[in-house]
C-alpha cells in the first residue's frame, strides 16, 4: 500500500468523523428541542464536548487529507472546478456549523444552572433557547453544505 | 483516481452506500458517547438507545442496500473471490448486523427497566455499539484504503 491509499483512507475516515459529529448534533438538537426540561437538557449537553472534538478533528482532516491526495493524484489538480467547489462548501460548512455552536450554548448554560439551583420543573426561558431557530438554521445549512460535497465527490463534475 | 473512472451509473447506489455508512457511523457516535458520559444518567442512557433504534438501524439497512446495490453494479460477484477490501467490508456488515440486533433487543428491553432503575441492559446494549464502531472504523479506512 503507498501513500495515496493511506491518505484516501485517512481522509474517508475524517469525512466519516465529519459526519458522525453533524449527526451528534443533530441528535442532540432534537432531543433539547422536545424538551423544557433542564435535567433532560443539561444530560443531553454531556454529549456536545465530544461532538466539538470530534468535528474538529474530521473538518480539519478531511480539508488537509483531501487537499493532499488533489496535489499527489496524478489524474487531479486542486484548481479543478469540483475540487474548488468541495473546497468552497467545506468552507461554508465548517463557517455555519461553527456559527451554530454558540447558539445553543445559552441553553445549555441555562439548564446547567437550573439544575444547580435545584429547579427540575419545566422553564420556559429554557425551552425558548433551545427553539433558536437561527441555530438550527445554521445546523442545516451545514448539514446540506456536507452532503453536497458528498455529491460533489462522487459526481466529480467537471472531471 | 479510481473514482475519476467510475462509470455514472455507479454514482447513485455509490451515494445511498456512503450516505447510509455515515448515518449509521454517526448514530453509533452518538451511543458510544451516551453510554461513555454517562455514569449512570438515566436521560442519557434513553437517548443513547433512542440514537441506535433510529438512526443505527436505518443508516445500516441503507448502508447494506446501497453495498449490494453497487456490488451488483460493479458485477464483483463474478471475480472468483472477492478482493479484501469488499471481504472486510462483507463480515463486519454480516457480524454487525447481528451485534445490532442483538443490542436492539438488549436495549429494548433495558429501557422498560430503567424506570426502576436497572440500568444494566442498556449500558450492555451500547457497549456493543462501541464494538461496532470500532469494527466499522477498521471498514472505513479499507474501504478507502483498499487494501490488497
Amino acid at each position: 500500500m503507498g501513500l495515496n491509499e493511506w491518505l484516501l483512507g485517512l481522509h474517508l475516515l475524517t469525512a466519516f468523523a465529519l459526519v458522525g459529529a453533524m449527526t451528534l448534533f443533530w441528535v442532540a438538537i432534537v432531543a433539547i428541542r422536545r424538551t423544557d426540561l433542564p435535567e433532560q437538557v443539561a444530560s443531553v449537553g454531556r454529549l456536545l464536548p465530544v461532538g466539538n472534538v470530534v468535528v474538529v478533528v474530521g473538518s480539519l482532516g478531511v480539508i488537509v487529507f483531501g487537499v493532499w491526495l488533489a496535489i499527489a493524484l496524478d489524474g487531479v489538480q486542486v484548481w479543478d472546478g469540483w475540487v474548488i467547489a468541495a473546497i468552497v462548501l467545506w468552507a461554508i460548512a465548517s463557517e455555519t456549523g461553527r456559527r451554530s455552536d454558540p447558539e445553543f450554548a445559552p441553553c445549555i448554560e441555562r439548564a446547567n444552572e437550573l439544575v444547580a439551583a435545584g429547579q427540575t420543573g419545566p422553564d420556559a426561558q429554557l425551552a425558548e433557547l433551545a427553539r433558536t431557530s437561527r441555530g438550527l438554521l445554521l445546523h442545516s445549512i451545514s448539514t446540506v453544505a456536507v452532503v453536497l460535497i458528498l455529491v460533489d465527490m462522487i459526481w466529480k463534475p467537471g472531471a | 483516481m479510481l473514482a475519476a473512472i467510475r462509470p455514472d451509473s455507479w454514482n447513485v447506489p455509490l451515494l445511498v452506500h456512503v450516505l447510509g455508512a455515515m448515518v449509521l457511523v454517526g448514530g453509533l457516535l452518538v451511543t458510544t458517547t451516551s453510554v461513555l458520559v454517562a455514569r449512570g444518567d438515566v436521560r442519557l442512557l434513553r437517548v443513547g438507545y433512542l440514537a441506535l433504534l433510529a438512526v443505527c438501524l436505518p443508516g445500516y439497512l441503507v448502508m447494506r442496500v446501497g453495498a449490494e446495490w453497487i456490488y451488483a453494479k460493479e458485477h464483483l460477484g463474478d471475480m472468483p473471490s472477492d478482493p479484501t477490501w469488499v471481504g472486510i467490508g462483507y463480515g463486519t456488515a454480516d457480524a454487525g448486523a447481528l451485534l445490532l440486533l442483538l443490542a436492539l433487543i438488549l436495549g429494548g428491553i433495558g429501557v422498560r427497566r430503567l424506570r426502576d432503575g436497572r440500568t444494566g441492559l442498556v449500558r450492555a446494549s451500547l457497549f456493543i455499539s462501541v464494538l461496532l464502531l470500532a469494527a466499522y472504523v477498521v471498514t472505513i479506512w479499507a474501504m478507502g484504503a483498499k487494501p490488497d
